[in-house]
């Protein structure tokens, strides 16, 4: 009998298909009907066990949202989300409790997401409080002093509060405490944005190093393509709540298709004056359009420099172009 | 010379003790130049240009000296530093949002300008700033003059506000973190305007930022900051290529690039930014140095050359 060529490691641990995030929004009078705002609009994926999957996109483009969606944080509005072989959408917070040991997040600002008025070693032993009540106090701060010098805080500082601490070490807490319950999926949802140039290494190689020892899995939303970049195994490129392109990082990165990735990689700024000063810009012209109207067709085209008829008239397909490339554009393989 | 700076300390005197945010900073800007200013949050940069501007919060002391044109303006009275501001040096700052008027018309703000500045008739600032507008890149400028400031995006009204820092062709702009707040492709169009309207206007620009890869597309001269001192300053390319206190380099070596494929674990520079309630007796980088020798601990480095064109605050003889 032939042999089964997948193994059962190269299974998804996770499967998200045609997830949909709208909130209704009331325009004009107070009795018309509200109309869909439709901030996620239809987003594939598969996430592999210890893999990084880098979500980028610029502010209003859904990658929150979609985070969110997935740790089923919002109400979704269409589309499923596969975890280990389960469907966890919309499932009811009593049973979805189970599934939260495994799904974790990590959150932008590092102060705000944690309660002031709480010491930083009940802080990181809330999910245990919560999801293992029979621990006894002992044993459950000797694994929060485990985590805290995992993640570099002095142990002896469990008793302090969050104000007492900087912004890198206030987003070590969040590390922490989404790591105490050995989650196997971190979503990081710009974990790096609010801080410091010198500080935000530290915090990327912090994660990078807990995905190693830990075996995890991480979705790594982010604005900033030079981190992304970094950190991700494969990356996906987001515009007003649709998918543009999706690719391992080698190759998003240096054979971008759509016009929107090519635009923001050319928009980066490199720390090289000779590179940057010589370099010409793919430069967007516009604004974001309104997520409410959104563009007819390929919603990218009013600012797109290749558009056509075809782009206001038929919304491309997303469409296999190569080995785990994929993109959403009509003029995938035409010059800009 | 444009702008002369010399010995300038800035103080904060706060419930808590003394924040001390800049101290004896000396440094020049030159008529048509751009000056980078890099630090991270606490460097003083921002402050400096606070104090220049006569715009520090109640609670903030400014010593030492301005010169701009010749012409002192630490200390200057109000009513004359107002023929000064806005007149011969702009500033213009992160959130667009919060610095103008939500309650007025654009129009209203920006000829408001030019007939308390200039002297001139409404019209005549109408037909001014509506120019303006049309030159920062806001299109149907004619008819967006007549709106609000809610009315347009974050990109535009940071287009509005250069505008506005225009009206009366300023011989310097300072623009503190004008890109920050803004999308990467956003960011890349502001960018490209403030670069043309420097070479169009033949205006210095002063551009405060924390992003090493935004100074080196638009600078000819970076100032590197670190506890409310100058640690570097260089011609921007010998800074780059060549950091010479560790600080600078650091900061390079610590940012992932878009351009390097590489996951190799990122360069750190361990510890956090200094408390400037309570900074070192020496330099104020020693507890993050990993060259820091005995006498860093004890003596505050002050600036000196390294070569012809560039300076470092730092008792290293040589970062190889």
């Amino acid at each position: 009998m032939r042999q089964d060529t997948l193994s059962p490691s190269t299974e998804p641990i996770l499967s998200v298909r045609d997830l949909k995030v709208y909130f209704p929004i009331s325009v004009g009078s107070l009795f018309s009907k509200p109309i869909p705002l439709k901030a996620v609009d239809g987003i594939d994926f598969d996430l592999y066990s210890g893999e990084t999957l880098g979500i980028v996109g610029e502010s209003g483009c859904g990658k929150s949202t979609l985070g969110r969606g997935v740790l089923q944080l919002l109400d979704l509005s269409g589309g499923s989300v596969v975890w280990l072989g389960e469907h966890i959408e919309g499932l009811p917070p009593s049973q979805m409790k189970v599934y939260r040991k495994q799904l974790q997040i990590i959150f932008q600002d590092p102060l705000a997401s944690l309660d002031p008025r709480m010491t930083i070693g009940d802080i990181i032993a809330e999910p245990l409080t919560v999801h293992f009540p029979e621990l006894d106090n002992g044993s459950k701060k000797q694994r929060v002093k485990e985590m805290m010098s995992r993640v570099g805080l002095l142990p002896l500082m469990i008793n302090r509060y969050p104000h007492e601490f900087s912004g890198g070490q206030c987003q070590r807490i969040g590390v922490a405490r989404a790591m105490i319950l050995e989650p196997k999926l971190i979503i990081c949802d710009e974990p790096v944005s609010a801080l410091d140039v010198s500080i935000q290494a530290q915090i990327i190689n912090l994660i990078k190093e807990l995905q190693e020892s830990f075996g995890l899995s991480l979705v790594f939303i982010s604005h900033d393509l030079s981190i992304v970049r970094h950190i991700s195994h494969r990356i996906m490129v987001l515009y007003l709540g649709n998918m543009m392109e999706i690719a391992d990082r080698t190759s998003l990165y240096s054979n971008p298709r759509h016009p929107y990735t090519r635009a923001l990689i050319s928009a980066v700024p490199i720390p090289d004056p000779l590179q940057e000063k010589n370099k010409s810009r793919l430069v967007l012209e516009g604004d974001l359009p309104s997520p409410l109207y959104p563009p007819s067709g390929c919603v990218f085209r009013t600012r797109c420099p290749l558009v056509k008829e075809i782009c206001s008239q038929e919304k491309p397909e997303f469409k296999e172009i190569g080995h785990n490339h994929r993109v959403a554009c009509h003029f995938w393989d035409h010059q800009l | 010379m444009l702008l002369d700076v010399q010995k300038l300390t800035t103080r904060f005197h706060t419930h808590d003790g003394e924040v001390c945010a800049v101290n004896n900073i000396s440094f020049s800007v030159n008529a048509g130049e751009c000056l980078g200013v890099v630090g991270e949050s606490g460097s003083g940069k921002t402050q400096v240009f606070m104090s220049i501007m006569g715009l520090l919060a109640k609670n903030g002391s400014t010593e030492g000296a301005a010169f701009f044109n010749g012409e002192q303006i630490i200390g200057m009275r109000i009513s004359e530093l107002n023929r000064l501001r806005g007149v011969e040096f702009s500033m213009i700052f992160q959130d667009p949002m919060t610095s103008l008027n939500p309650y007025l018309r654009i129009s209203k703000q920006m000829t408001e300008v030019l007939v308390e500045h200039r002297g001139v008739t409404q019209q005549e600032a109408a037909r001014k700033s509506i120019d303006l507008l049309d030159l920062v890149g806001i299109p149907e400028a004619k008819k967006r003059f007549r709106m609000y400031p809610h009315e347009f995006s974050g990109g535009m009204r940071q287009r509005v506000m250069i505008a506005m820092a225009l009206l009366c062709e300023p011989q310097l702009l300072i623009a503190d973190e004008p890109t920050t707040a803004l999308d990467v492709t956003v960011q890349a169009q502001i960018l490209d305007l403030i670069a043309r309207l420097g070479r169009e206007l033949n205006m210095a620009t002063v551009l405060i930022t924390h992003d090493l890869g935004v100074i080196a597309g638009l600078s000819d001269r970076v100032i590197v900051m670190y506890g409310g001192r100058i640690v570097e300053e260089a011609p921007v390319r010998e800074l780059y290529a060549d950091p010479q206190h560790p600080y600078t380099r650091g900061l390079l070596d610590s940012m992932p690039r878009i351009d390097d494929d590489s996951n190799q674990k990122l360069y750190t520079i361990p510890g956090q930014p200094p408390d400037l309630q309570a900074l070192p007796s020496g330099c104020s980088f020693v507890p993050r140095c990993e060259f820091a020798f005995e006498r860093c601990r004890t003596d505050i480095p002050e600036l000196r050359s390294v070569d012809e064109h560039r300076v470092k605050a730092c008792h290293l003889e040589n970062l190889s």
